[in-house]
């Protein structure tokens, strides 16, 4: 009998999974937005209020707006775990789009899984957005068609800091001789600003100096005792998950003063700061996606999805924080670009290559951003088939001990100085992988 | 001379912080030969009870004492359901089923508490303390006494109750103790327990130091090569090994580290554990078992 | 795990099942990829037949060898790693690299198994996490790995074997159909030669192996070596089989912990066990999500309804565990034997 209900359990897993089969594509009413999302295990804090961001918006337009020119979106969430493995599982299953509603993009919500669907995507024609990540020679969409590394990529992140540093010190002038120590999670993540650094030190004359810190980074003595001994002018801290409030805890203890140390994008939020307890008082971010509840936007989701009981949120109080943020962010580059898409193709649901058309041409300036009610927590933006990254730019904020506090208007990165570097990479990247750059000719 | 005295000491007082997760391990694998592996889940969940009661607005004790009274409640479910059904089978198979606990009390834990990250204060001053140019961190003093206290609390459970002294009649030989009339399940209920009550002071002193999350599951990692340095078996094992692998591995990564590019310590304990154990098999304080044909 | 040697092995079934590996493999290179769609064959078939490759590997070391190690994802990653560098550094055709890289990977395994003449049990299983460790670091830190990459990924620039593009879901499907069936014949040959036969012997007690002559600590090296070689040839079809790219996250301790589950539920010292056991961990998550979503969808938080798959997992492996001890092969075998019998099992 228990033989027998073993084998039972087995049979219906098998048939489980067999009614998971991707429906075929049809002209329907709705665009289908799959996201893999991660509420389980280590990355979980982060991924819980991003996804609530996401879908509040999303739930918003839906059922405030009534979709997009009368297009619902159709959401369907899937665990991955931040897996690229089981991301590329997702990716297979819906890259067909379900019950005749076709997908557009897709959202990856992580930066290896990015990579892991670098080239399947550009056969499959869909586009893979992951705005704040990916390589940053990816904003080349000449030679990476189908990557969108939208805002702010590595290059550009080094470059903000740096130019706050400036800004700080009064005058560019003021960097030669200085020292700039980068502590950074040892992964690619970490190293990958250490291009532009290298040639931002070699520009403005600054000593730069990198030290690792090993995944997961719940003890870093070692490696703050070493930064002591340099004795730096600035901290850019680089770190990820754990090793962010770990390291300001043993910065403050080796006497580094949080006010001079800079956080990365993702070493910028409540979850980083509020376990160093009083240590994180002054620490500073890169804030592409600033925290705070009372942008316009947080006025009108909280009277229509807050209020009405339709907020993914399980505990309000994260309302406005930073990782819910991204969530609304990402979630309205993506509304947006949909809009520019159907202005085009009319107002339908848009496939993959539609999608991709899209996304390159999406712009969105100040006035429209004080439409959607996003001034101020989104920066102005213009994407091209050559540019995939469209902003560039990042506000401060400063930890003042309870909320983050913005300290700066947008700070662009110096394009100017990065491109080469992109082009460069992008170019080695495109010969080793016998990919023929697009020309702009007969695009529109 | 003081960059190396300091990096020694410190490495010293941070190893404990390892020692007192390995505790853990070894009470549960000297009454019941179980390697537990959900030990890291158990400082997650114990940690996060108890940080979410104080949030809700328990006084500090009456937290410590639910959390306790809950960590016993799940010892002994964790006898009845998983460990009575095993009883008898190889080690190796209860290995994998400590491991599919991991997944249940991380699945529990996070699905009822939530996935956020929390701050405890504990109200130790991280102010480092100098002594001459060396500097000492006040937390890992704490820590390095409570792993010490704790050490010394469970010798005096073990030698001078009578429930300790049936948990080494198990230990020692498991057979002999069930005909004499000990109860084996009451025992394995009791030291799964303790194990969860180390894993909460464990869970409180690391989640003090890096917020209460996820991560603190993944202290184990670091606690394993303590584990073999100091033998599965040994209480005092475990306090020694913890300083050796803390100082060995903040001084390889001063020293060592900067001609290899840095970021080894998740392995170096490993490759120390490795040496160590080739010199004796079973740990500095394991007990070498015979082998007869 | 002290499985007597008079019992079948569970190679190929005994001879009740004399159709039966004929008929499987008439079913998976002729049936599967006419019918399949592109979903099932590269995102549920192609990982599935991997992580099988991946279970064998493990199992020919833990379940006949009775050495146990939790390093299985850092040797995936060397042989990932090897093919890689022997294809972009050395211009070595895929298939060729395939098995030099297997081999590198031996010779990585047979390096970590030396201790084991004088470290055993958990102490040889926590020691092989230096290995898992180790190479993590290893791949990152040092460019020249993934050619210098900027995202620290390794991919090949096309996948061909002896000039035919095999990058089409079904293309996929049977090269890793091939190296699976050929390098699963040659396991369990090799189980029933006189290498296996010494295996499990010094599983079964090495000291008595020792004394009736076995020379223990070149035949447990032997066995990393084997088991590793497997490993790495499961850890290059994952990456370039499978996933397309790969960087050592793919390789993870999760990673190792997977293989060791399926090996466990699959059945320890069985070759089709692994099949079985790889077969219900990649699609047990999938069918829990299926059925969750269908029944609770909306009215439980998804934060609670994930976590809650998580803890069902948990919970289906220590019932596996409690209920059957020799993994699903010995369910599977003894049903087999009762539908033989069928009408006349009185």
């Amino acid at each position: 009998m228990k033989r027998l209900t073993l084998t039972a359990l087995l049979a219906a897993t098998f048939a489980g999974t067999a009614l998971v089969s991707p429906a075929a594509y049809a002209d329907g009413k709705e665009q289908y937005v799959p996201l893999p999302t991660y509420r389980v295990g280590p990355y979980a804090s982060s991924g819980t209020l991003w996804w609530a961001g996401e879908i509040d918006y999303l739930r918003y337009i839906n059922d405030v707006e009534g979709g997009i020119n009368g297009v619902k979106l159709k959401v369907e969430e899937f665990e991955t775990e931040w897996s690229p493995d089981r991301t590329v599982e997702v990716y297979e299953r819906v890259k067909n789009g379900k019950d005749g509603a076709p997908v557009a993009f897709f959202f990856t919500h992580g930066t290896p899984a990015t990579y892991a669907l670098t080239e399947r995507s550009a056969k499959d024609k869909i586009s893979l957005i992951d705005p704040a990540g990916g390589q940053p020679e990816a904003t080349n969409g000449l030679v990476f068609s189908y990557v969108f590394p939208l805002l702010l990529n590595y290059y550009s992140q080094a470059s903000v800091g740096i130019n706050y540093i400036a800004q700080k010190e009064g005058g560019f002038d003021k960097l030669k001789g200085k020292k700039i120590v980068t502590v950074y999670h040892d992964s690619a993540y970490g190293r990958a600003t250490q291009p532009a650094v290298t040639v931002l030190a070699k520009k403005y004359g600054f000593e730069d100096v990198q030290i690792p810190v090993a995944d997961p980074g719940n003890e870093q003595s070692p490696q703050w005792r070493q930064v002591r001994e340099i004795k730096p002018d600035w901290v850019f801290l680089r770190t990820w998950g754990v090793s962010t409030p770990v390291a300001i805890k043993t910065a403050a203890r080796f006497g580094i003063p949080a006010d001079h140390i800079i956080g990365d994008v993702w070493a910028g939020s409540e979850a980083d700061v509020i376990p160093a307890g009083a240590a994180a008082t002054g620490y500073q971010a890169l804030a592409p996606y600033p925290g705070g509840p009372e942008f316009e936007i947080h006025n009108r989701l909280r009277k229509t999805i807050l209020e009405a009981g339709k907020s993914d949120l399980k505990d309000p109080k994260f309302f406005g924080a930073v990782y819910y943020n991204i969530g609304l962010i990402n979630a309205a580059l993506a509304v947006e670009a949909l809009r520019v898409g159907q202005a085009k193709f009319g107002n339908r649901p848009l496939n993959g290559e539609e999608g991709h058309w899209a996304f390159e041409h999406l712009t969105i300036d100040d006035a429209r951003l004080k439409q959607i009610g996003f001034y101020g927590l989104l920066q102005s933006i213009k994407l091209s088939p050559a540019d995939h990254e469209g902003g560039g730019a990042a506000r401060i904020q400063q930890w003042d001990g309870k909320k983050w506090v913005l300290v700066t208007d947008w700070i662009q990165a110096d394009h100017a100085l990065l491109r080469p570097l992109i082009e460069e990479k992008s170019a080695a990247y495109a010969k080793e992988h016998n990919i023929t750059p697009r020309t702009l000719a007969g695009e529109n | 001379m003081n960059l190396f005295l300091e990096t020694f000491i410190g490495g010293l007082l941070a190893g404990t912080m390892y020692s007192l997760v390995a505790i853990g391990f070894v009470l549960i694998y000297k009454a019941s030969g179980v390697f537990n592996f959900a030990q890291g889940s158990i400082l997650l969940f114990s940690g996060l009870t108890f940080v979410t009661l104080l949030e809700k607005g328990v006084p500090f004790a009456g937290a410590l004492a639910i959390t306790i009274v809950i960590l016993v409640v799940g010892a002994v479910v964790i006898e009845r359901t998983v460990l009575r059904p095993l009883a008898n089978r190889s080690p190796m198979t209860l290995f994998m089923a400590t491991l599919g606990l991991s997944y249940v009390v991380e699945g529990t834990a996070q699905g009822l508490m939530g996935a956020q990250v929390h701050a405890l204060d504990l109200g130790i001053e991280d102010v480092p303390v100098f002594i001459g140019d060396v500097m000492i961190s006040q937390f890992d003093l704490v820590a390095a006494l409570t792993a010490v206290l704790l050490a010394a609390v469970l010798a005096l459970l073990f030698n001078r109750t009578r429930i300790g002294v049936s948990l080494r009649a198990v230990a020692d030989d498991t057979r002999a103790a069930l005909s004499i009339g000990i109860n084996l399940n009451r025992i394995w209920q009791i030291v799964w327990a303790v194990a969860g009550i180390t894993g909460l002071v464990a869970g409180m002193l690391w989640g003090a130091r890096q917020g209460i999350q996820f991560s603190l599951s993944l202290v184990v990692l670091k606690a394993l090569p303590v584990l073999i340095i100091g033998g599965f078996t040994s209480i005092g094992g475990a306090i020694v090994g913890g300083l050796i692998v803390g100082a060995a591995e903040t001084l390889a990564e001063t020293y060592i580290g900067r001609f290899v590019g840095g970021g080894i310590t998740p392995w170096f304990p490993y490759f120390l554990a490795i040496a160590f154990l080739y010199i004796r098999p079973a740990g500095l304080f394991g007990e070498r078992a015979l082998e007869r044909v | 795990m002290s499985q007597s040697l008079s019992s079948p092995l569970l190679v190929l079934p005994d001879n009740n099942f004399r159709l039966f590996t004929p008929a499987i493999l008439l079913i998976g290179f002729i049936v599967v990829p006419v019918t399949g769609s592109d979903y099932w064959l590269g995102a549920i078939l192609v990982p599935f037949l991997i992580l099988s490759l991946a279970g064998l590997g493990l199992n020919l070391l833990t379940g006949y060898a009775g050495q146990t190690s939790l390093g299985s994802g850092g040797f995936m990653s060397v042989g990932a790693f090897a093919t890689f560098g022997l294809v972009v550094h050395g211009g070595v055709p895929l298939p060729v690299a395939l098995l030099l890289s297997g081999l590198i990977t031996a010779g990585a395994g047979l390096l970590f198994g030396l201790p084991s003449d004088r470290i055993k049990g958990f102490y040889l299983m926590v020691s092989s996490l230096a290995a898992q460790f180790f190479f993590e670091w290893l791949f990152q830190k040092f460019p020249w790995f993934y050619n210098y990459d900027s995202s620290g990924t390794i991919e090949l620039p096309r996948l061909s074997v002896f000039g035919l593009d095999v990058s089409s879901p079904v293309g996929r499907y049977l090269t890793t159909l091939v190296i699976v069936v050929a390098l699963t014949w040659f396991a369990a040959n090799l189980v029933r030669s006189q290498t296996g036969r010494s295996w499990m012997a010094i599983r079964d007690m090495d000291t008595a192996a020792a004394v009736i002559g076995i020379p223990v600590y070149r035949t447990k090296v032997l066995a990393f070596a084997v088991s590793s070689f497997y490993l790495g040839v499961a850890g290059a079809l994952w990456a370039f089989i499978y996933l397309g790219s790969a960087s050592v996250q793919s390789f993870g301790i999760a990673r190792s912990f997977q293989v060791l589950f399926i090996i466990i539920i699959g059945g320890v010292g069985s070759i089709s066990g692994n099949f079985i056991g790889a077969a219900f961990i990649s699609l047990l998550p999938l069918a829990i999500d299926h059925v969750a979503q269908h029944l609770f969808a909306g009215h439980v938080d998804a934060g609670l309804l994930q976590n809650i798959q998580k803890a069902i997992f948990g919970l289906l492996i220590i019932l596996f565990l409690v209920r059957e001890p020799d993994g699903l092969a010995r369910l599977f075998k003894s049903f087999g034997e009762r539908l033989t019998n069928w009408p006349l099992r009185f």
